[in-house]
């Protein structure tokens, strides 16, 4: 039987794959973002997940403006880096675990959650830096990756609410997968952020940390914060939070936190990182 | 088992979107009056359009349905402007990625401040929510 036996939050900024690929992520400035994410790849060598289910929004590159899922899985079996205007990322291909994807789109599309089903897609910045943050630069990824894309860019996007209760959906999928796996699941994006307009750099150390805490605790009104919260507290890309739902809601309601991070700033964003157990 | 959220009615959610200063939140409004815009800056992913792009910005821009307006915002790099006319920041990013620009510089020029004086922002802290949240409320 398949089992969840991680969450893990992470930010995804793109400089943070720069800093990797240029070999930058020991100075002055990305030295303190790394060295947070140390314990937790020495965690994964030991862990060796099998499969990671990835939750992460496409940045315009998969999909342009034409369609826009609300959440999205990937069923393939290969995926490539993309071409985000300045050529790929120097990084392997992200395998996918086709049969366990399958198996959660259709066990989601039962449990009243309508997917849309990508075969075929380039994997951007959201997917790979996680990746890069956890594993560092192997020639292979340790894993296989079950891509789940949210839309967190065009409004409305789902409500907390409705990520949790997807996560919720996504552990009952693989619990009756019946294949023996140690899957994990990542929420990325965030944390406070805003790249547009006059009210860009907009960030908030107490509230991304208020958010953390949520996340720790066996309370989940965390699930409950409004959109207009996160728009008004984090700026308008800190709306990328409800993706950690997604996994926070696939742990149960009791979880153990086994490393936790946060630095500001890297590049207009505050980085957060977050291990939680499932806590039976 | 899940609980439902409390339904909220879009003309008031959407009012609330409004409500956040300096923020150009991208509703479908938004996403279908700069539909073209951003499609065309999705085209430059591909690096043969950058190459086309580069050697002539206008020739390439006439080949798609976008306002004079546009066009001009576009061709001076004027993104408060492009996010008024309908541009998205995920896409307009394939713009200043062609132009070998930092994300972050790009951005900037979006504030009052110049690159260097929001990248000390961004070090002290980044920009402070308070006052920055609402329109209507001012705090």
């Amino acid at each position: 039987m398949a089992k969840i036996t991680a969450g893990v939050g992470s930010s995804h900024v793109p400089l943070l794959g720069v800093a990797v690929d240029q070999g930058k992520s020991r100075d002055d400035y990305f030295g303190p973002i790394f060295a947070g994410y140390d314990w937790t790849r020495e965690w994964e060598k030991q862990q060796k997940p099998d499969v990671v289910i990835l939750v992460y929004n496409d940045h315009a590159s998969a999909f342009d403006a034409n369609i826009i899922p609300t959440f999205a899985i990937g069923c393939g079996e290969r995926y490539k880096s993309a071409d985000e205007g300045w050529g790929p990322r120097p990084v392997p291909d992200v395998e996918g675990h086709a049969d366990l994807a399958w198996h959660i789109a259709q066990s989601l599309i039962l449990d009243d959650f309508d997917m849309t089903i990508i075969n075929e897609m380039d994997v951007d910045h959201g997917l790979t830096v996680p990746l890069s943050m956890m594993f560092g630069q192997p020639e292979a990824w340790p894993c296989k990756v079950v891509p789940l894309a949210v839309n967190v860019v065009t409004y409305p996007v789902p409500s907390g609410n409705r990520c949790w209760a997807l996560g919720e959906a996504i552990a009952r999928a693989v619990e009756s997968f019946p294949e023996d796996l140690n899957v994990q699941i990542w929420g990325t994006g965030g944390m406070s952020h805003q790249l547009q307009g006059p009210r860009a750099g907009l960030l908030n150390r107490e509230w991304d940390n208020k958010f953390l805490d949520m996340l720790e605790s066996d309370d989940d009104a965390v699930r409950f914060i409004p959109h207009i919260e996160y728009l008004r507290e984090t700026g308008s890309e800190g709306i990328e939070m409800v993706m950690w739902l997604i996994m926070r809601g696939a742990l149960g309601q009791k979880v153990k936190r086994l490393n936790r991070h946060y630095h500001i700033p890297c590049s207009n964003t505050a980085i957060g990182h977050i291990v939680l157990e499932p806590v039976d | 088992m899940s609980e439902a959220t409390p339904k909220q009615n879009i003309h008031e959610y959407l009012a609330e979107l409004d409500d956040i200063p300096g923020t150009r939140i991208y509703t479908a409004a938004r996403a279908r009056k700069g539909y073209w815009i951003n499609q065309f800056a999705m085209s430059l992913m591909k690096a043969e359009n950058r190459a086309r792009f580069k050697a002539d910005e206008r020739a390439y821009l006439d080949e798609w349905n976008i306002s004079e307006a546009a066009k001009q915002a576009l061709m001076a790099r004027d993104y408060n402007t492009l996010l008024d006319l309908g541009g998205n920041v995920y896409f307009l990013s394939k713009l200043f990625s062609s132009d070998g620009i930092p994300f972050a510089e790009a951005v900037s020029t979006m504030t009052d401040m110049t690159w260097p004086e929001y990248r000390q922002m961004m070090l002290d802290g980044g920009r402070s929510p308070q006052g920055n949240r609402s329109i209507k409320g001012g705090y």
